[in-house]
Order: C-alpha cells, then structure tokens, then sequence
C-alpha cells in the first residue's frame, strides 16, 4: 500500500522537475544548440512521410546527365538517381529508432549488471567486473566487425552489437555509482522497513543515481549514431535500399571526385545529428555540475 | 612492487585466454559452414565433407580450441582463406603500415591535447576555455568517415593539395609523404578532443588546489604557477588516457584506413571479416587485444612511477 502511495504522487513531482531541469537548460547555449539540432531531427523523423519530397528508394531517371542539385531535386540525387533528400529524411529514422533502441537495451543490460555488482558485492561483483573487463579490452570497432560479419547485419544485430559493447560500460558506471549511494542513510531506512533488496535497487539507488546516468546516456546515444554510420559505411549496416546515412556515403564514396555533394549531405546530416548530442550532453553536465 | 607486476601479469594472461577462447567460439558457433563458405555454394556435399576432414574441423570443439592456441602460441597463426598465403606473410607488414600513420598521429595528438587542454584549463570558463571545450565537442562528434569525406572535399577535390587515396605507392605522382597526411589528420582530430577534455578536465581540478593559490599569492607569475607547478601535477591523471590512445591508433584504424585505402591493419580486418577469413579474424583480434591489455599494464606502471602517492605506499 504504502508503495502505490507513493507511486501516485512521484510522477508529477518528476515530472516538474524534469520541466525545471530543461528550463535550466536555456542558461547553457551549448546545450541548447544541441537541444535544437537533435529536436530537429527527431521532427524530420516524425514528419518524413510529410516533408520527403519524393519516394527514397525510387530511381528517376529524367535528366540524367545532371543528378546536381537543382530546383527539382534540392539536394541533387546519388549515382542511381535517387533524390538525396528523401534519402537523409527517411533515414534519420533508422537512425532514430535503431539508436535510441540500442542504447536502451544497452542500459536495461548495463544498469542490471552495475547495480547487482555494486549492491550485494562479493562474488557477484567479482564475477560481473571480470566478464566487463574482457569485454572493454576488445578496441570496440574490432569487436563490432567480428559480431556483425559473423551473425549477419541486419537491424537486430546493430541493436545486439551496442548491447553487448556499451553495457560493460554503463554497468561500470552504475557500479561505482550504487557503491556509494548504498551507504546513505535512505537506503538504510529502506532497509530497516524490509523492503526487498529488488525495490532499494529499483526506487531508492536508480533513480538518485539519475543525473549521471542521463548526461551519459546522451553521449552514449553520439556513440551509438556513429557506430551506425560506420557500419553503414564499412558496408556491415542495414541491408539495401533503405537509406541509412553511412550505407549512403558508402554508395557514393567512389563518386567523390566528380560529385563530392552525393557523400558531403549524407556525412553533414550524421555530424549534425552527433555533434547535437554531444553538445546536449555537455549542456546537461554544466547543469548537474550547478545544482 | 613485485607483487604488483605479477598480479598485472597474471591478469594480461588470464585476460588473453579468456579472449581468445570467445573470438575462437564466436568463430565457431556462427551460423553457417566454414567449409561451406570456402567452396561457395555450388560444391557438393562429399566435397565439403572431404574439405571438412582436411581442416580438421570433425574433431571437438575443445580438442581444436587447444590446437589452435598451441599453433598461436608457436607463431603459427594459420592460413588466410581470403589471401591464400600464411597469416605471418600478411599481418606484420600491415601492422607496420598501420604503426607509421599511428605514431604520427601520437606524435601530434600528445602535444597538441596538452596545450590546448592546459589553455583551456587554466582559466575556467574564459572565452579561451569555451572556445577550445566547443571546438573538441565537435572535433570528436564528427564521424571519422564523414570527416574524411569533409577534408577531402576541401584539400583533395577543391584544393588539389593532397591524394584522395594512400596505398602508399608513389607511381601514382603523389610522394608517400603527401598520401599519409590526410589518413594522420582523420585520426588526430577525431581521437583529439577527447584527450584535450581530459587534459582540461584535470587542471581545472588542479588549478582549485591550494598550492597553485600559495603559488599566486606569493607572487610567482602567472607563467611560473602555471609551467612549474600545474602542469607536473596536472599531468598525472591524463597520463593513462594519453597512453590508452595508443589502443585506438593502432587497432581502432578500420574506418580511417577504409576512408583513404591504406593497406594496414585495420584494412585487412575489415577485408577479413567481410569474407570471414577466420584465421586472420582471430589472429588479428588477438593482437588488437594484447595491444589493449598491454598499454594498460604499462599504463599502471607509469602512473605508478608519476605520482609518488602511490609509488611509496
């Protein structure tokens, strides 16, 4: 009982603070510059089948002897005359789903990992370091080709990739993080009520280890968008047509010469995307560091 | 001290075991026949059975796993399905490609992070600071295939300065110097701003210390507090993130060697995983892991030797 009680008030409580801790946002210009260029995107996603002028993956062929950008085609199309516009614009949602998926699942692995290692220690903690240190001690890209050439790329293996590879690291921090919040003295409160070790895990150490955990999250999701983009690129990313930006720079890359546009749009729209990321990520710090 | 090497050493070993066991079973459980691949979908399947018995791929997956740990462990590290020739006649000279590019880039990484770290660290929130601190947020957010793809746009296709590809064969009219720049800027500006934060991060903290404030209230100039007694202290933390950079360079090259066509380490993995050739999947691996595992050990060590906190205790 007293569990739900508390459930019906927090929502709103956190709901507010969250609203106040974006407001706080507008004192960091690097992070609302970030806050703006992945809001961007995330609306182009939302709105593509609205604002794509043309079909992605549809190759026309009218005027082929100028695929530049001109008034029809505003971006130009690539070397199979498919209109680089609609392309990047349908492609931020592969971006924007497989991403945001990836790191989740990253965090639901990692958080798990991190916060059984650093609440019951002992060979728990000995057992889930040791595994996270193998893991950490693959240079990540190597790991990366010898999952996704082994078991296919396809979107699920993307998202099984990140798992894997950014878990470690999430529980890393999680660790550290429930090493210290498991001696407060709420936790201790919580424990004296007898409340499960499941619900001190869950309601009392995840959510005050949040602010940490959100700045990284936000980076994670930069890392995430450019690991995407090189398995794109590296020719390991989602199957053809579908446009994702890195298997678009791949496409076009031997083209460089006559058209650089067709690979320069492609690559802008991913550092973009990133670079709002990180720039978000670093206005949230700057926050967190203030309060 | 002693006790720490083996305790380091035991770990580097335990750790190379553990790794090569999963990229050998990785190798192994993945869907699909290595025999099958090799032979290519029209063999029949006595064919592939005879190929089978030859590799010796009917035997248990542990009595393999020994073999070929025993092969490794001798320097046999097992013929190149892709290339057709031994592992040993490939890797070395790729890796030693690999190694120019990233030693050039160390070279300009180390100096560069330092002094823009350092510039940016010492005063906080100056104009210099948010400048520097903008300018790696940026530097490292840009893919290093698009970032690739923006400076050959400008030096390659716009300027005419330098080749658009480095396979470090001078008949093309481009000296050998001119084609490993572009490959060394892709690296150095996309692995900078990491260290550079790292670097700020930490003279920020030590600029907070109480001996930088007795070293400005007893009149030592700006200059002095900042190359006598920030900088030393400053140093220690970055050390290891600098030395683990080594990791990246060495082992992280697969996009930027991909970006340029250079023919190194990490070209050849990627070349080796597209066509899964296991053996040079595995055996590339395993040194990209020993490569990790032993800057971290000696990156211990040096932190040790640095900071005399640790080093008498």
């Amino acid at each position: 009982m007293a569990a739900t009680a508390i459930d019906s008030k927090k929502p709103v409580g956190a709901l507010l603070r969250l609203l106040k801790r974006i407001a706080l946002l507008r004192e960091s210009p690097v992070g609302m510059i970030g806050a703006a260029l992945v809001l961007f995107w995330i609306l182009v996603a939302l709105l593509a089948p609205l604002i794509s002028p043309y079909d992605p993956n549809e190759n026309y062929m009218d005027d082929f002897a100028n695929l530049g950008p001109s008034m029809v085609y505003w971006l130009g199309r690539d070397n199979q005359g498919r209109d680089i516009l609609s392309r990047i614009i349908w492609g931020s949602r592969i971006v924007l789903t497989v991403g945001p998926i990836a790191t989740f699942c990253a965090y639901l692995v990692g958080c798990s990992m991190g916060l059984l290692a650093g609440y019951y220690r002992g060979w728990i903690d000995v057992v889930i370091s040791r595994i996270s240190d193998i893991i950490l001690s693959f240079p990540v890209i190597i790991l990366y080709l010898i999952i996704i050439s082994q078991f296919g790329p396809s979107a699920l293996n993307i998202v099984l990739a990140v798992t894997f590879i950014a878990s470690p690291q999430v529980s890393r921090i999680v660790r550290g993080l429930t090493l210290e919040l498991r001696e407060r003295d709420y936790v201790a409160a919580a424990k004296m009520r007898g409340e499960s070790a499941i619900y001190i895990m869950l309601v009392e150490i995840l959510p005050n280890a949040r602010g940490p955990l959100i700045v990284d999250a936000c980076l994670r999701m930069g890392y995430t968008t450019i690991a995407i983009g090189v398995l794109g690129f590296l020719g390991l990313g989602l199957p053809p047509p579908d446009p994702d930006w890195g298997g678009m720079v791949k496409d076009t890359y031997t083209m460089m010469s006559s058209s650089p546009y067709m690979s320069l749009f492609p690559c802008m729209a991913i550092s973009s995307l990133v670079v709002g990321f990180n720039m978000l990520a670093d206005g949230l710090r700057e926050i967190s560091l203030r309060d | 001290m002693l006790n720490f090497f083996a305790k380091r050493l035991g770990y580097l070993l335990l750790t190379m075991l553990s790794v090569s066991l999963i990229i050998f079973l990785v190798n192994e459980y993945s869907p699909g026949q290595v025999t099958r691949k090799i032979l290519g979908p029209f063999a029949t399947q006595e064919q592939v059975n005879m190929l089978t018995e030859q590799m010796g791929l009917n035997r248990p997956v542990l009595l393999r796993y020994v073999i070929w740990l025993g092969h490794i462990l001798q320097g046999d590290l097992g013929k190149s399905t892709l290339w057709g020739v031994p592992v040993n006649d490939i890797i070395w000279d790729r890796l030693a490609n690999t190694s120019i590019i990233a030693s050039l880039a160390f070279l300009v990484i180390v100096p560069a992070s330092i002094f823009l770290g350092v510039s940016a660290g010492m005063r906080e929130g100056s104009r210099l600071d948010r400048t520097i601190s903008l300018f790696s947020i940026i530097t490292t957010s840009v893919p290093e295939f698009a970032s690739g793809v923006f400076q050959q746009s400008v030096l390659v296709i716009w300027l005419g300065l330098l080749p658009g590809t480095s396979p470090l064969d001078a008949s093309g009219g481009w000296s050998i110097a001119s084609q490993l720049v572009l490959p060394v800027s892709v690296m150095v500006l996309y692995d900078l701003g990491y260290v550079v934060r790292m670097v700020r991060a930490s003279m920020v903290e030590t600029m907070t210390r109480p001996y930088i404030r007795t070293a400005v209230l007893k009149g030592l100039s700006f200059r002095d507090v900042i190359m006598k007694h920030a900088i030393r202290n400053a140093m220690i933390g970055p050390f290891t993130v600098i030395l683990l950079q080594v990791n990246y360079l060495v082992t992280g090259v697969v996009v930027v060697e991909a970006v340029v066509g250079y023919p190194g380490f990490g070209r050849m993995m990627l070349d080796a995983a597209l066509n899964k050739d296991v053996a040079v999947i595995e055996a590339g691996s395993m040194f990209a892991v020993l490569v990790t595992v032993t800057t971290q050990v000696i990156g211990d060590f040096g932190y040790m030797l640095l900071n005399p906190r640790i080093r008498f205790t």
